[in-house]
Protein backbone atom coordinates (compact mmCIF):
# COMPACT_ATOMS: atom_id res chain seq x y z
CA UNK A 1 0.00 0.00 0.00
CA UNK A 2 1.42 3.37 -0.91
CA UNK A 3 1.73 6.23 1.53
CA UNK A 4 -0.87 8.13 -0.44
CA UNK A 5 -3.46 5.41 0.21
CA UNK A 6 -2.86 5.84 3.96
CA UNK A 7 -3.40 9.57 3.93
CA UNK A 8 -6.42 10.71 5.89
CA UNK A 9 -8.63 13.25 4.16
CA UNK A 10 -9.91 15.27 7.11
CA UNK A 11 -12.89 16.68 5.24
CA UNK A 12 -14.12 13.18 4.45
CA UNK A 13 -14.35 12.15 8.12
CA UNK A 14 -17.66 12.37 9.91
CA UNK A 15 -17.84 14.68 12.93
CA UNK A 16 -17.10 12.01 15.49
CA UNK A 17 -14.12 10.62 13.60
CA UNK A 18 -12.85 14.11 12.87
CA UNK A 19 -12.84 15.00 16.57
CA UNK A 20 -11.02 11.75 17.34
CA UNK A 21 -8.53 12.62 14.61
CA UNK A 22 -8.08 16.07 16.18
CA UNK A 23 -7.22 14.38 19.47
CA UNK A 24 -4.54 12.39 17.62
CA UNK A 25 -3.29 15.45 15.74
CA UNK A 26 -3.08 17.50 18.93
CA UNK A 27 -1.20 14.67 20.58
CA UNK A 28 1.24 14.68 17.66
CA UNK A 29 1.50 18.48 17.63
CA UNK A 30 0.22 18.87 14.07
CA UNK A 31 -0.76 22.53 13.93
CA UNK A 32 -1.79 22.75 10.27
CA UNK A 33 -4.05 19.70 10.58
CA UNK A 34 -5.68 21.18 13.69
CA UNK A 35 -6.28 24.48 11.91
CA UNK A 36 -7.79 22.64 8.94
CA UNK A 37 -10.05 20.55 11.19
CA UNK A 38 -11.25 23.62 13.10
CA UNK A 39 -12.19 25.25 9.82
CA UNK A 40 -13.99 22.10 8.65
CA UNK A 41 -16.07 21.96 11.85
CA UNK A 42 -16.90 25.66 11.54
CA UNK A 43 -18.06 25.07 7.96
CA UNK A 44 -20.24 22.25 9.24
CA UNK A 45 -21.94 24.70 11.57
CA UNK A 46 -20.32 23.81 14.87
CA UNK A 47 -20.39 26.60 17.44
CA UNK A 48 -16.86 27.91 18.15
CA UNK A 49 -17.32 27.18 21.87
CA UNK A 50 -18.21 23.57 21.11
CA UNK A 51 -15.10 23.12 18.95
CA UNK A 52 -12.98 24.66 21.67
CA UNK A 53 -14.29 22.51 24.49
CA UNK A 54 -15.02 19.20 22.78
CA UNK A 55 -12.16 19.01 20.30
CA UNK A 56 -9.30 21.24 21.49
CA UNK A 57 -9.66 21.13 25.27
CA UNK A 58 -10.71 17.47 25.02
CA UNK A 59 -7.52 16.69 23.11
CA UNK A 60 -5.30 18.74 25.39
CA UNK A 61 -6.77 16.98 28.42
CA UNK A 62 -5.42 13.69 27.06
CA UNK A 63 -2.04 15.37 26.49
CA UNK A 64 -2.11 16.80 30.02
CA UNK A 65 -2.98 13.44 31.57
CA UNK A 66 -0.18 11.67 29.71
CA UNK A 67 2.26 14.39 30.76
CA UNK A 68 1.20 13.98 34.38
CA UNK A 69 1.63 10.20 34.08
CA UNK A 70 5.11 10.47 32.58
CA UNK A 71 4.08 9.18 29.14
CA UNK A 72 4.61 12.51 27.37
CA UNK A 73 7.38 15.01 28.06
CA UNK A 74 7.78 18.75 27.83
CA UNK A 75 8.74 18.94 24.12
CA UNK A 76 5.66 16.96 23.08
CA UNK A 77 3.42 19.06 25.31
CA UNK A 78 4.82 22.24 23.78
CA UNK A 79 4.17 20.97 20.26
CA UNK A 80 0.63 20.02 21.24
CA UNK A 81 0.16 23.46 22.79
CA UNK A 82 1.44 25.06 19.59
CA UNK A 83 -1.15 23.10 17.62
CA UNK A 84 -3.92 24.08 20.02
CA UNK A 85 -2.82 27.70 19.80
CA UNK A 86 -3.25 27.50 16.02
CA UNK A 87 -6.83 26.32 16.47
CA UNK A 88 -7.57 28.88 19.15
CA UNK A 89 -6.31 31.72 16.98
CA UNK A 90 -9.11 30.90 14.54
CA UNK A 91 -11.73 30.51 17.27
CA UNK A 92 -10.89 33.42 19.56
CA UNK A 93 -12.47 36.24 17.53
CA UNK A 94 -15.50 34.04 16.85
CA UNK A 95 -15.93 33.18 20.52
CA UNK A 96 -16.35 36.84 21.35
CA UNK A 97 -18.86 37.31 18.53
CA UNK A 98 -20.95 34.31 19.48
CA UNK A 99 -21.17 35.22 23.16
CA UNK A 100 -19.40 32.17 24.55
CA UNK A 101 -19.78 31.81 28.32
CA UNK A 102 -17.11 33.48 30.45
CA UNK A 103 -16.22 31.55 33.55
CA UNK A 104 -14.08 34.24 35.16
CA UNK A 105 -11.10 36.51 34.65
CA UNK A 106 -7.46 35.94 35.53
CA UNK A 107 -4.37 38.13 35.61
CA UNK A 108 -1.22 36.02 35.37
CA UNK A 109 2.50 36.72 35.22
CA UNK A 110 5.96 35.39 36.04
CA UNK A 111 7.49 37.15 39.04
CA UNK A 112 10.31 39.69 39.14
CA UNK A 113 13.75 38.38 38.22
CA UNK A 114 12.36 35.35 36.43
CA UNK A 115 12.10 34.96 32.67
CA UNK A 116 10.60 31.48 32.54
CA UNK A 117 7.20 31.38 30.94
CA UNK A 118 6.57 27.95 29.48
CA UNK A 119 4.39 26.77 32.36
CA UNK A 120 2.67 30.12 32.66
CA UNK A 121 1.88 30.14 28.94
CA UNK A 122 0.38 26.66 29.16
CA UNK A 123 -1.77 27.75 32.09
CA UNK A 124 -2.92 30.86 30.18
CA UNK A 125 -3.87 28.79 27.18
CA UNK A 126 -5.71 26.11 29.14
CA UNK A 127 -7.52 28.74 31.21
CA UNK A 128 -8.68 30.43 28.00
CA UNK A 129 -9.74 27.04 26.73
CA UNK A 130 -11.80 26.58 29.88
CA UNK A 131 -13.60 29.85 29.27
CA UNK A 132 -11.58 32.25 31.41
CA UNK A 133 -10.57 35.66 30.16
CA UNK A 134 -6.80 35.82 30.70
CA UNK A 135 -4.64 38.93 30.94
CA UNK A 136 -1.05 37.75 30.65
CA UNK A 137 1.53 40.15 32.07
CA UNK A 138 4.47 38.18 30.69
CA UNK A 139 7.74 37.75 32.57
CA UNK A 140 9.73 39.64 35.22
CA UNK A 141 6.82 41.35 36.97
CA UNK A 142 7.45 43.60 39.94
CA UNK A 143 4.73 44.01 42.55
CA UNK A 144 3.73 47.34 40.99
CA UNK A 145 2.98 45.61 37.71
CA UNK A 146 0.63 43.13 39.41
CA UNK A 147 -1.09 45.90 41.39
CA UNK A 148 -1.64 48.03 38.32
CA UNK A 149 -3.12 45.08 36.41
CA UNK A 150 -5.38 44.11 39.32
CA UNK A 151 -6.75 47.61 39.56
CA UNK A 152 -7.25 47.96 35.83
CA UNK A 153 -8.57 44.50 35.03
CA UNK A 154 -10.50 43.68 38.22
CA UNK A 155 -9.93 39.93 37.79
CA UNK A 156 -11.27 37.12 39.95
CA UNK A 157 -7.94 35.35 40.05
CA UNK A 158 -4.29 36.37 40.31
CA UNK A 159 -1.83 33.76 39.04
CA UNK A 160 1.90 33.92 39.74
CA UNK A 161 4.62 31.70 38.35
CA UNK A 162 8.30 31.17 39.18
CA UNK A 163 10.84 28.58 38.12
CA UNK A 164 13.74 29.54 40.36
CA UNK A 165 14.30 28.93 44.03
CA UNK A 166 15.70 32.45 44.14
CA UNK A 167 12.60 34.08 42.65
CA UNK A 168 9.77 32.12 44.24
CA UNK A 169 9.92 34.09 47.52
CA UNK A 170 8.87 37.16 45.53
CA UNK A 171 5.36 35.74 45.42
CA UNK A 172 5.16 36.42 49.13
CA UNK A 173 6.20 40.03 48.53
CA UNK A 174 3.23 40.42 46.19
CA UNK A 175 0.78 38.72 48.55
CA UNK A 176 2.04 40.70 51.56
CA UNK A 177 1.53 43.90 49.59
CA UNK A 178 -2.04 42.88 48.79
CA UNK A 179 -2.60 42.28 52.51
CA UNK A 180 -1.08 45.66 53.42
CA UNK A 181 -3.38 47.37 50.96
CA UNK A 182 -6.38 45.49 52.31
CA UNK A 183 -7.21 43.91 48.96
CA UNK A 184 -5.89 40.37 49.47
CA UNK A 185 -9.35 38.87 49.87
CA UNK A 186 -10.62 40.49 46.69
CA UNK A 187 -8.76 37.87 44.64
CA UNK A 188 -8.11 34.19 44.54
CA UNK A 189 -4.33 33.83 44.41
CA UNK A 190 -2.98 30.75 42.62
CA UNK A 191 0.74 30.01 42.40
CA UNK A 192 2.77 27.52 40.39
CA UNK A 193 6.22 26.60 39.15
CA UNK A 194 8.63 23.68 39.31
CA UNK A 195 10.30 24.32 42.70
CA UNK A 196 7.04 25.15 44.50
CA UNK A 197 4.85 22.82 46.49
CA UNK A 198 1.62 22.93 48.43
CA UNK A 199 3.39 23.73 51.69
CA UNK A 200 5.09 26.75 50.13
CA UNK A 201 1.79 27.96 48.71
CA UNK A 202 0.23 27.84 52.15
CA UNK A 203 3.23 29.42 53.84
CA UNK A 204 3.16 32.50 51.61
CA UNK A 205 -0.60 32.94 51.94
CA UNK A 206 -1.71 31.84 48.47
CA UNK A 207 -5.11 30.22 48.09
CA UNK A 208 -3.66 27.24 46.25
CA UNK A 209 -0.58 25.79 44.64
CA UNK A 210 -1.23 24.32 41.21
CA UNK A 211 1.04 21.49 40.08
CA UNK A 212 0.29 21.83 36.38
CA UNK A 213 -1.99 23.58 33.90
CA UNK A 214 -4.78 21.03 34.26
CA UNK A 215 -4.77 21.41 38.05
CA UNK A 216 -4.75 25.20 37.65
CA UNK A 217 -7.88 25.05 35.53
CA UNK A 218 -9.70 22.73 37.93
CA UNK A 219 -8.64 24.78 40.95
CA UNK A 220 -9.71 28.03 39.30
CA UNK A 221 -13.09 26.56 38.36
CA UNK A 222 -13.63 25.31 41.88
CA UNK A 223 -12.83 28.71 43.41
CA UNK A 224 -15.15 30.38 40.91
CA UNK A 225 -17.95 27.96 41.82
CA UNK A 226 -17.38 28.70 45.52
CA UNK A 227 -17.46 32.44 44.83
CA UNK A 228 -20.64 32.05 42.83
CA UNK A 229 -22.27 30.05 45.64
CA UNK A 230 -21.23 32.64 48.24
CA UNK A 231 -22.72 35.42 46.13
CA UNK A 232 -25.94 33.44 45.67
CA UNK A 233 -26.14 32.76 49.39
CA UNK A 234 -25.45 36.41 50.17
CA UNK B 1 41.03 7.80 38.68
CA UNK B 2 39.57 8.17 35.20
CA UNK B 3 36.06 9.53 35.18
CA UNK B 4 33.53 8.79 32.49
CA UNK B 5 31.14 11.73 31.99
CA UNK B 6 28.44 9.53 30.52
CA UNK B 7 28.59 7.29 33.56
CA UNK B 8 28.57 10.27 35.91
CA UNK B 9 25.47 11.50 34.12
CA UNK B 10 23.42 8.33 34.32
CA UNK B 11 24.88 6.30 37.19
CA UNK B 12 26.93 8.67 39.33
CA UNK B 13 30.08 7.46 41.02
CA UNK B 14 30.25 4.46 43.31
CA UNK B 15 31.96 4.87 46.65
CA UNK B 16 35.59 3.80 46.65
CA UNK B 17 36.26 3.75 50.39
CA UNK B 18 39.70 4.80 51.52
CA UNK B 19 40.84 6.07 54.89
CA UNK B 20 38.34 8.89 54.73
CA UNK B 21 36.32 9.84 57.77
CA UNK B 22 34.10 12.31 56.01
CA UNK B 23 31.88 11.18 53.15
CA UNK B 24 30.89 13.60 50.45
CA UNK B 25 27.61 12.73 48.72
CA UNK B 26 27.69 14.86 45.61
CA UNK B 27 26.06 15.53 42.29
CA UNK B 28 27.87 13.61 39.53
CA UNK B 29 28.36 16.93 37.73
CA UNK B 30 30.83 17.90 40.47
CA UNK B 31 32.93 14.71 40.55
CA UNK B 32 35.83 16.08 38.49
CA UNK B 33 36.11 19.25 40.53
CA UNK B 34 35.80 17.53 43.91
CA UNK B 35 38.42 14.91 43.07
CA UNK B 36 40.77 17.57 41.70
CA UNK B 37 40.45 19.67 44.88
CA UNK B 38 40.90 16.57 47.01
CA UNK B 39 44.05 15.63 45.11
CA UNK B 40 45.77 19.00 44.98
CA UNK B 41 45.02 19.71 48.64
CA UNK B 42 45.77 16.18 49.85
CA UNK B 43 42.37 16.03 51.58
CA UNK B 44 42.68 12.33 52.23
CA UNK B 45 40.09 12.41 54.97
CA UNK B 46 37.37 12.94 52.33
CA UNK B 47 35.72 10.08 50.46
CA UNK B 48 33.37 10.67 47.57
CA UNK B 49 30.29 9.08 46.10
CA UNK B 50 28.11 10.75 43.48
CA UNK B 51 24.48 10.51 42.50
CA UNK B 52 23.61 10.56 38.80
CA UNK B 53 24.20 14.06 37.47
CA UNK B 54 21.06 13.88 35.33
CA UNK B 55 19.02 14.40 38.52
CA UNK B 56 19.85 18.04 37.71
CA UNK B 57 16.99 17.79 35.20
CA UNK B 58 14.61 16.31 37.81
CA UNK B 59 15.16 18.33 41.00
CA UNK B 60 12.09 16.82 42.64
CA UNK B 61 13.94 13.50 42.79
CA UNK B 62 17.08 14.88 44.46
CA UNK B 63 15.93 14.94 48.12
CA UNK B 64 14.90 11.27 48.16
CA UNK B 65 18.05 10.20 46.30
CA UNK B 66 20.23 12.11 48.78
CA UNK B 67 18.30 10.72 51.72
CA UNK B 68 18.73 7.14 50.47
CA UNK B 69 22.47 7.67 50.04
CA UNK B 70 22.90 9.21 53.49
CA UNK B 71 21.01 6.36 55.15
CA UNK B 72 23.00 3.78 53.16
CA UNK B 73 26.40 5.14 54.18
CA UNK B 74 25.96 6.87 57.51
CA UNK B 75 27.02 3.90 59.65
CA UNK B 76 30.44 3.86 57.95
CA UNK B 77 31.37 7.54 58.44
CA UNK B 78 31.86 10.02 61.26
CA UNK B 79 30.43 12.76 59.13
CA UNK B 80 28.50 13.06 55.88
CA UNK B 81 28.41 16.25 53.84
CA UNK B 82 26.02 16.76 50.93
CA UNK B 83 27.64 18.53 48.00
CA UNK B 84 24.47 19.91 46.49
CA UNK B 85 23.08 23.41 46.76
CA UNK B 86 19.29 23.85 46.63
CA UNK B 87 19.45 22.88 42.93
CA UNK B 88 15.83 23.72 42.14
CA UNK B 89 14.33 21.70 44.99
CA UNK B 90 12.61 24.77 46.43
CA UNK B 91 14.03 24.19 49.90
CA UNK B 92 13.12 20.51 49.99
CA UNK B 93 16.72 19.33 49.97
CA UNK B 94 17.57 21.61 52.88
CA UNK B 95 14.59 20.21 54.79
CA UNK B 96 15.75 16.67 54.04
CA UNK B 97 19.31 17.42 55.17
CA UNK B 98 18.02 19.09 58.35
CA UNK B 99 15.93 16.04 59.15
CA UNK B 100 18.93 13.76 58.55
CA UNK B 101 21.25 15.98 60.56
CA UNK B 102 23.71 16.53 57.70
CA UNK B 103 24.99 19.74 56.16
CA UNK B 104 24.93 20.81 52.53
CA UNK B 105 26.46 23.54 50.36
CA UNK B 106 24.78 26.92 50.84
CA UNK B 107 23.30 28.69 47.84
CA UNK B 108 20.74 28.17 45.11
CA UNK B 109 22.79 26.02 42.72
CA UNK B 110 26.27 25.18 41.48
CA UNK B 111 26.33 28.18 39.11
CA UNK B 112 26.08 30.29 42.22
CA UNK B 113 28.67 28.58 44.41
CA UNK B 114 31.20 28.24 41.57
CA UNK B 115 31.02 31.97 41.11
CA UNK B 116 30.81 32.59 44.85
CA UNK B 117 27.33 32.88 46.38
CA UNK B 118 27.78 36.49 47.45
CA UNK B 119 29.01 37.62 44.04
CA UNK B 120 26.35 35.62 42.22
CA UNK B 121 23.61 37.16 44.36
CA UNK B 122 24.94 40.63 43.55
CA UNK B 123 24.61 39.92 39.83
CA UNK B 124 21.09 38.50 40.07
CA UNK B 125 19.36 41.83 39.49
CA UNK B 126 21.12 42.35 36.18
CA UNK B 127 21.84 38.85 35.02
CA UNK B 128 18.61 36.91 35.21
CA UNK B 129 18.56 36.54 31.44
CA UNK B 130 21.74 34.45 31.49
CA UNK B 131 21.87 30.72 30.88
CA UNK B 132 24.80 29.10 32.69
CA UNK B 133 27.02 26.17 31.81
CA UNK B 134 29.87 24.72 33.86
CA UNK B 135 32.76 22.60 32.54
CA UNK B 136 30.73 19.45 33.03
CA UNK B 137 27.59 20.86 31.44
CA UNK B 138 29.53 22.08 28.42
CA UNK B 139 30.93 18.59 27.92
CA UNK B 140 27.48 17.06 28.45
CA UNK B 141 25.44 19.76 26.71
CA UNK B 142 23.60 17.32 24.47
CA UNK B 143 22.70 14.98 27.33
CA UNK B 144 21.52 17.77 29.66
CA UNK B 145 20.08 20.40 27.34
CA UNK B 146 19.73 19.56 23.69
CA UNK B 147 18.18 16.09 23.87
CA UNK B 148 16.01 16.36 27.02
CA UNK B 149 14.44 19.53 25.63
CA UNK B 150 13.74 17.68 22.37
CA UNK B 151 15.79 20.14 20.32
CA UNK B 152 17.42 17.27 18.42
CA UNK B 153 13.98 16.29 17.16
CA UNK B 154 12.25 19.68 17.19
CA UNK B 155 14.73 22.50 16.73
CA UNK B 156 11.78 24.82 16.13
CA UNK B 157 11.16 24.76 19.91
CA UNK B 158 14.43 26.56 20.61
CA UNK B 159 12.93 30.01 20.97
CA UNK B 160 10.10 28.69 23.09
CA UNK B 161 12.70 27.60 25.62
CA UNK B 162 15.38 30.23 25.17
CA UNK B 163 13.61 33.21 23.61
CA UNK B 164 13.73 35.17 26.88
CA UNK B 165 17.41 34.49 27.51
CA UNK B 166 20.04 36.87 26.21
CA UNK B 167 23.40 35.28 26.85
CA UNK B 168 25.11 32.05 27.70
CA UNK B 169 27.70 32.36 30.44
CA UNK B 170 30.31 29.63 30.47
CA UNK B 171 31.58 29.45 34.04
CA UNK B 172 34.94 27.81 33.55
CA UNK B 173 36.43 25.81 36.38
CA UNK B 174 39.50 24.97 34.31
CA UNK B 175 41.44 26.57 31.52
CA UNK B 176 40.64 24.45 28.47
CA UNK B 177 40.50 26.21 25.07
CA UNK B 178 38.61 23.26 23.57
CA UNK B 179 35.86 23.61 26.16
CA UNK B 180 35.67 27.35 25.49
CA UNK B 181 35.10 26.61 21.81
CA UNK B 182 32.49 23.99 22.63
CA UNK B 183 30.73 26.42 24.96
CA UNK B 184 30.76 29.05 22.23
CA UNK B 185 29.18 26.53 19.90
CA UNK B 186 26.48 25.81 22.52
CA UNK B 187 25.72 29.54 22.64
CA UNK B 188 25.47 29.64 18.84
CA UNK B 189 23.12 26.69 18.81
CA UNK B 190 20.86 28.43 21.33
CA UNK B 191 21.20 31.74 19.48
CA UNK B 192 22.58 33.47 22.58
CA UNK B 193 25.55 35.78 22.94
CA UNK B 194 28.54 34.16 24.58
CA UNK B 195 30.50 35.05 27.68
CA UNK B 196 33.45 33.11 29.02
CA UNK B 197 33.83 33.67 32.76
CA UNK B 198 36.63 31.97 34.66
CA UNK B 199 35.28 31.12 38.10
CA UNK B 200 37.62 28.38 39.25
CA UNK B 201 36.11 26.36 42.07
CA UNK B 202 34.61 29.28 43.99
CA UNK B 203 32.81 28.43 47.23
CA UNK B 204 33.16 24.70 46.54
CA UNK B 205 36.81 24.94 47.53
CA UNK B 206 35.99 26.96 50.65
CA UNK B 207 33.31 24.52 51.74
CA UNK B 208 35.53 21.49 51.19
CA UNK B 209 38.40 23.14 53.05
CA UNK B 210 36.11 23.59 56.04
CA UNK B 211 35.49 19.85 56.31
CA UNK B 212 38.20 18.89 58.76
CA UNK B 213 38.84 15.32 59.77
CA UNK B 214 37.11 14.68 63.11
CA UNK B 215 39.66 15.29 65.90
CA UNK B 216 38.90 12.02 67.61
CA UNK B 217 40.82 10.20 64.95
CA UNK B 218 44.04 12.11 65.59
CA UNK B 219 44.13 11.45 69.29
Amino acid sequence: MSEEDDEIILSELNDEDLVQQMFDDLYDGLKEEIEESVNILLERGWEPYRILTEALVGGMTIVGNDFRDGILFVPEVLLAAGAMKGGMAILKPLLAETGAPRVGKMVIGTVKGDIHDIGKNLVSMMMEGAGFEVVDLGINNAVESYLEALEKEQPDILGMSALLTTTMPYMKVVIDTLVEKGIRDDYTVLVGGAPLNEEFGKAIGADAYCRDAAVAVETAKSFMARKHNQLSAG
Amino acid sequence: MTLDDQQLTTDGLALDPSAGQVLLIACGALAHEILTLKRINAWDHLDLTCLPAILHNHPDRIPDAVSDAVLRHRSQYDQIFVVYADCGTGGQLAATCDALGVEMVPGPHCYSFFEGNAQFAERTETEFTAFYLTDFLVRQFDAFVWKPLGLDRHPELRDTYFGNYEKLVYQAQTNDPKLVEKARDCADRLDLTFEHRVTGYGDLQTVMASLKAPNAHYS
